[in-house]
């Protein structure tokens, strides 16, 4: 188990609830401690995960046992067929594709994947996706228009990969097409922020008609410690970065950029999985309800593009 | 030619007058030679005796391109002022007051119409002196502005990014000019009018992954820096010493991501001789 530094507390309690309970006695004076212990807890989770900064919201939408795409297509799509490759040149594993039945409906499905162990997250190269990932993108796209099937993305990347193969096979052009295939996209895209929304990378799967955001996710043009090291020129300002980029949910809420923050279980989704998978599950469903009453979803995408940070006032 | 350039003339020079400015003179960074600064700007700031491009000024370039100089500015607004109120080593709007004064400009681009070769065209111009040219919120409506006035008027639609990417100090606010710029370039093309992308040094991050890179045509100058990620970073990254050459110009041209490379001397004509193939229709149809 992961435990992040501002977490410790509340596992070293989280321990001791689990010793007594392991003393099995029927002793009143024990069963009347756990539960006191039980309470301390829980005010110690939501006096620290409502207070948290934007840097251990950071660590949190990284938090590695933070449930990922793949879980989200386990517990919310049926029937799912994974559909693999650009037919251009390879296989790229940092974005998960397919179809599927998402509560009865016929739906297309693409989403950054970060993977769960070591090996697991070397398959998918930690989330960041070469060029070919972006061209799997669009194919899907294309397959998706052909067959009205709206689109579902779950975004989850540090950013697009860096790397010389990358860049040799287009990096640029294979992002700027995605966003570019989203926005002639004739049915409704519902996007949802699950963990890290890293700068291009994450952009190309979020050109979206509505976008929703976990309660501990970030969306940011660059990641803290890059911003750290070239504005100020060091890459131990990382925290002061993540304050000053106003990368939270709760920051993008209120800039608009976003339409709805959705809440997670206190201490986070990685704490209950199930919950918070539901509760998307939930919110896509109800995203998707009233995508259906637009008219034209690729016009309303346009515009709701165009129209971001215009008529913008920072309330306060 | 390069005897007289070289040797004679700096003596004339020099004979003629003792009133001559310090910065009279200017070196290649590339083959180190001296040129002379009247040559070097006669020449559109590339070096007489190795052809490395240099940056050239928004005004020169504009001269350089369209018929008699003539280009109207198009005026765009941003709709917000550092939204983020932003701050690292100095204030963001410090800084923007600071490359407002120094550029005499509102932002990173300049917007307006003129005629290349006789075609009518929009042109968007990154300013790399303000802020290395990054994309904003303003340098976004701006690409949307003159993308919607070639749509209005029928006008081909020209973009000469030279920037470093996106705009840190303005967060989401600038990540969220990659879909915008995209969005309006879209309405371009459905239009069926020419998109022309020429790209300067440096092109890269969130201007070569959005609107930089989706052009009908693209046309690079000789040994610019196209990129996704920058070559520094990348080193970082997998600490190798990167390829001679990587992400120049000629680079992307052998991996089929620009179509041309012409120098700079030759771009007018170049732009006009597409231009006018790609809109033979609406030529024939005002003849008749």
């Amino acid at each position: 188990m992961i435990i992040l530094d501002f977490e410790r507390p509340i596992f070293e309690l989280d321990s001791k609830i689990k010793e007594l309970k392991n003393l099995n006695t029927g002793d009143l004076s024990i069963i009347d401690e756990i539960k006191r212990l039980e309470n301390k807890q829980k005010k110690l989770l939501k006096n620290i995960y409502n207070e948290l900064t934007p840097w251990q919201k950071v660590l949190v939408a990284r938090h590695q046992e933070r449930p990922k795409t793949s879980d989200y297509v386990r517990a919310l799509i049926e029937n799912f067929v994974p559909l693999a490759g650009d037919r251009l040149f390879g296989n790229d594993q940092a974005i998960i594709a397919g179809i599927g039945k998402f509560r009865g409906m016929s739906v297309a499905i693409l989403g950054h994947e970060k993977g769960k162990d070591t090996q697991d997250r070397i398959k998918h190269n930690f989330g960041m996706p070469h060029p070919e990932g972006y061209r799997k993108a669009y194919r899907i796209m294309d397959i998706a228009d052909k067959f009205d099937l709206p689109l579902l993305t779950f975004i989850d990347t540090a950013g697009a990969y860096p790397g010389v193969g990358a860049e040799e096979r287009g990096q640029a052009e294979a992002i700027a097409k995605c966003i570019e295939r989203s926005l002639q996209f004739k049915k409704p895209i519902i996007a949802t922020i699950i963990g890290e929304g890293g700068s291009g990378g994450a952009v190309a799967l979020a050109v979206a008609n509505t976008i929703l955001m976990l309660e501990h996710s970030i969306y940011s043009v660059i990641s803290p410690e890059g911003c750290a090291s070239i504005l100020y020129r060091s890459s131990d300002m990382a925290q002061e970065a993540a304050e000053a980029l106003k990368l939270t949910a709760q920051d993008l809420m209120q800039f608009r950029m976003i339409d709805d923050v959705i809440e997670e279980p206190l201490g986070g989704a990685h704490r209950d999985p199930t919950s918070v998978m539901k509760s998307v599950g939930d919110r896509i469903r109800i995203a998707l309800a009233n995508a259906s009453s637009i008219s034209s979803p690729k016009e309303h995408r346009r515009e709701k593009f165009l129209e971001f940070c215009r008529n913008y006032e920072l309330n306060g | 030619m390069n005897w007289l350039t070289n040797f004679v003339r700096p003596k004339i020079r020099a004979l003629v007058g003792n009133d001559v400015p310090d910065n009279l003179w200017e070196k290649c960074p590339k083959c180190e030679q001296m040129i002379f600064r009247k040559e070097l700007e006669e020449n559109l700031q590339v070096c007489p005796h190795c052809d490395n491009h240099m940056r050239l000024n928004v005004n020169s370039r504009i001269k350089s391109l369209f018929d008699d100089g003539d280009f109207t500015k198009i005026k765009y607004k941003s709709s917000v002022n550092d939204p983020l109120k932003f701050k690292d080593s100095k204030r963001y709007s410090d800084r923007l007051k600071a490359a407002r004064e120094n550029t005499k400009e509102n932002d990173a681009v300049v917007v307006g119409y003129g005629r290349i070769g006789g075609q009518k065209v929009v042109a968007v111009f990154f300013l790399f002196e303000f802020m290395g040219g990054s994309m904003g919120v303003a340098v976004g409506e701006a690409i949307i502005a003159g993308a919607e006035y070639a749509v209005s008027k029928g006008y081909s639609f020209l973009v000469v990014p030279c920037s470093g990417g996106a705009r840190m100090q303005e967060g989401i606010f600038s990540l969220m000019q990659m879909p915008r710029t995209v969005a309006a370039i879209t309405r371009v093309k459905e239009a069926e009018l020419p998109y022309i992308v020429l790209l300067t040094n440096p092109t890269t991050g969130g201007v070569s992954a959005s609107f930089a890179m989706l052009g009908d045509i693209h046309i690079a100058e000789p040994g610019a820096l196209i990129a996704f990620t920058g070559p520094r970073v990348i080193e970082g990254t997998i600490r190798e010493k990167l390829p001679e050459g990587f992400q120049l110009s000629e680079y992307l041209l052998e991996h089929g991501m620009v179509d041309m490379v012409v120098h700079r001397k030759e771009l007018k004509m170049k732009i006009a001789n597409i231009l006018s193939i790609l809109t033979h229709k609406k030529a024939t149809s005002n003849q008749e």
